[in-house]
């Protein structure tokens, strides 16, 4: 009665877990393929799309002479920096407002009426006020971040379970002990949320920035290719965008299994 | 008023907007005394609970703990298990508490509730009924002088309730606790505590004294008393309908 039982368990078993693992990378491999295949046999014209490879050996050649990385980590230092200002920002203000209630009188409906307006509509205003230079790619970056922020810390904050808060009061907690130990990871998963979409908003701002006015970063190095119909390079700024939004999406969620581990040992929601 | 009573509340009113929650209540408890409440829902004992523990003030009258230090001696068991999810259930008794061999009294505890495998879980591996003892071992952590159980064994089964109730009893007992258990079970009530009170219409309209040692012929006496008078019927006519 026993074996054939075991027996079916362990094939499930052998069965699920590489399909877990390889089940993601299914779709990215196949449409690499078929792009390649198509290009190889003259389907695809390389004047419309250039060849996976063609793409890819640019890549080595730009890594080679430097160009490749000096304008990623230009891109990247624009996009931490701006980040964390924003993010900074928005949190201190969600803070604020989520505490005090004459602060959320005071500040929140001016916010949000900022909010409404797209911060890439900006841009040109921040040329003027800025000129090209790295402050007016940071501060955009800045203010793009910083709303998804402050909102899901705001309301993270403002929404913790009063019984919580009613039972820390019965241990008679200090406004500090009352913050650390239970509104702000009681509120920690709303932040997250807050801060990965945020990532999501840091690329996109960036890429509209940089491609509009620079002398560097990726998002110029997109731009400057176009004017020589440098269609390796074009392509290859996309996929690097692509892997740049993928890599900060990876690191925003293993933070957030590390941070709330708690939440993935009860029952699974899926 | 007595002034050798524990906890004495005097002519308590507490209205939320235009709800009357508490209307005129006076009450003694003293020292040692374990005291249940019991009534229908709505009647006003979580409210008078959270009086009693400082969490809100009365409209009017006074609340009178009789202690230097009363709320660090006072542990509230609320209705709700009202655990930090994101901690484990040993992390959630360390809790508020600051003494040094504070993971071995939490360990003491969990043997208590009969819970120690579950040390390393977080709440939401748990089932109701043991979220529950987890609360009532939390509550039990600092060594408190008066205990609030608001409906503590709410989500038991009949045989860990009856465990739980003894245990409950033995520590109270032992320690020499102050007791205010709020219930919606009169026999629990009959079983446990020294003075049953009915809380009705907001106020304590009724109350009744417990034998000691008692038999559970006497605990069904005291129960049927009890209840008739939470459903305004006499005995009799409870058993005619
Ligand atoms: N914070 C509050 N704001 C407004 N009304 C409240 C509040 N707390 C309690 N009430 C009201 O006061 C009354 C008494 O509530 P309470 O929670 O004390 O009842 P209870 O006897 O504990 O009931 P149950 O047995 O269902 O727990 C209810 O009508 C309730 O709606
Ligand atoms: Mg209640």
């Amino acid at each position: 009665m026993q074996k054939p039982v075991t027996i079916s368990d362990t094939r499930r078993k052998q069965f699920h877990l590489p399909v877990d693992k390889i089940l993601p990378f299914l779709i990215p491999i196949i449409v690499i393929l078929i792009w390649q295949v198509s290009s190889t046999f003259g389907w695809l014209s390389s004047s419309v799309l250039p060849s996976p490879m063609a793409v890819l050996q640019d890549g080595i050649k730009l890594t080679q002479s430097g160009e490749l990385p000096k304008n990623l980590s230009i891109s990247l230092y624009r996009a931490t920096v701006g980040l964390l200002i924003g993010g900074g920002i928005g949190f201190i203000l969600g803070f604020i407002n989520g505490m005090s209630k004459t602060f959320r009188l005071l500040f929140d409906s001016s916010i949000q009426m900022f909010r409404n307006i797209p911060h890439l509509a900006l841009i040109p205003l921040i040329i003027i006020w800025l000129g090209i230079n790295e402050s007016a790619k940071i501060s955009l970056v800045a203010i793009g971040t910083m709303f998804p922020v402050y909102i899901n810390t705001f309301h993270g904050i403002s929404s913790v379970d009063p019984d919580l808060i009613e039972m820390g009061k019965s241990y008679e907690l200090s406004k500090g002990q009352m913050f650390f130990k239970i509104i702000f990871p009681a509120a920690l998963p709303q932040i997250l949320v807050g801060i990965r979409y945020a990532l999501g908003v840091m690329w996109t701002t960036l890429i509209v920035a940089e491609t509009i006015s620079a002398s560097s970063g990726i998002g110029y190095m997109a731009n400057n290719a176009e004017d020589f119909v440098d269609m390796e390079t074009v392509v290859l700024c996309i996929v690097v965008y692509a892997i740049l939004g993928k890599i900060s999406d990876l690191v925003a969620k293993s933070f957030e299994s590390f941070l709330l581990d708690w939440q993935n040992t009860g029952r699974s929601n899926i | 008023m007595n002034n050798n009573s524990m906890i004495s509340i005097k002519n308590v009113n507490k209205i939320y907007n235009n709800l009357t929650a508490l209307h005129d209540v006076s009450l003694d408890i003293q020292q040692g005394e374990f005291i249940a409440l019991v009534g229908m829902s709505g009647g006003g004992k979580s409210t008078l609970l959270r009086l009693i523990a400082g969490l809100e003030q009365p409209t009017s009258g006074l609340v009178t703990i009789n202690e230097t230090d009363s709320k660090s001696l006072m542990r509230v068991m609320f209705q709700e298990d009202r655990l930090l999810p994101w901690m484990s259930v040993l992390d959630n008794l360390s809790f508020g508490s600051k003494d040094k061999n504070t993971k071995a009294h939490a360990q003491e505890l969990l043997e208590l509730v009969e819970l120690t495998t579950y040390a390393d879980h977080f709440p939401n591996q748990l089932s109701g009924g043991q979220k529950q003892r987890v609360a009532l071992a939390r509550a039990l952590m600092t060594n408190p002088k008066i205990l609030l159980l608001d409906e503590p064994l709410g989500a038991l089964d009949a045989l860990t309730r009856r465990k739980m109730q003894d245990l409950i009893m033995d520590i109270c007992q032992k320690q020499n606790l102050t007791t205010i258990l709020v219930t919606h079970d009169v026999e629990e009530a009959a079983r446990m505590a020294d003075r049953i009170i009915v809380m009705k219409d907001s106020t304590n309209s009724y109350e009744e004294s417990c034998p000691k040692n008692r038999n559970s012929g006497q605990i069904g006496i005291v129960t049927d008393r009890v209840l008739s008078e939470i459903l305004e019927e006499k005995p009799s006519q409870q058993r005619t309908a």
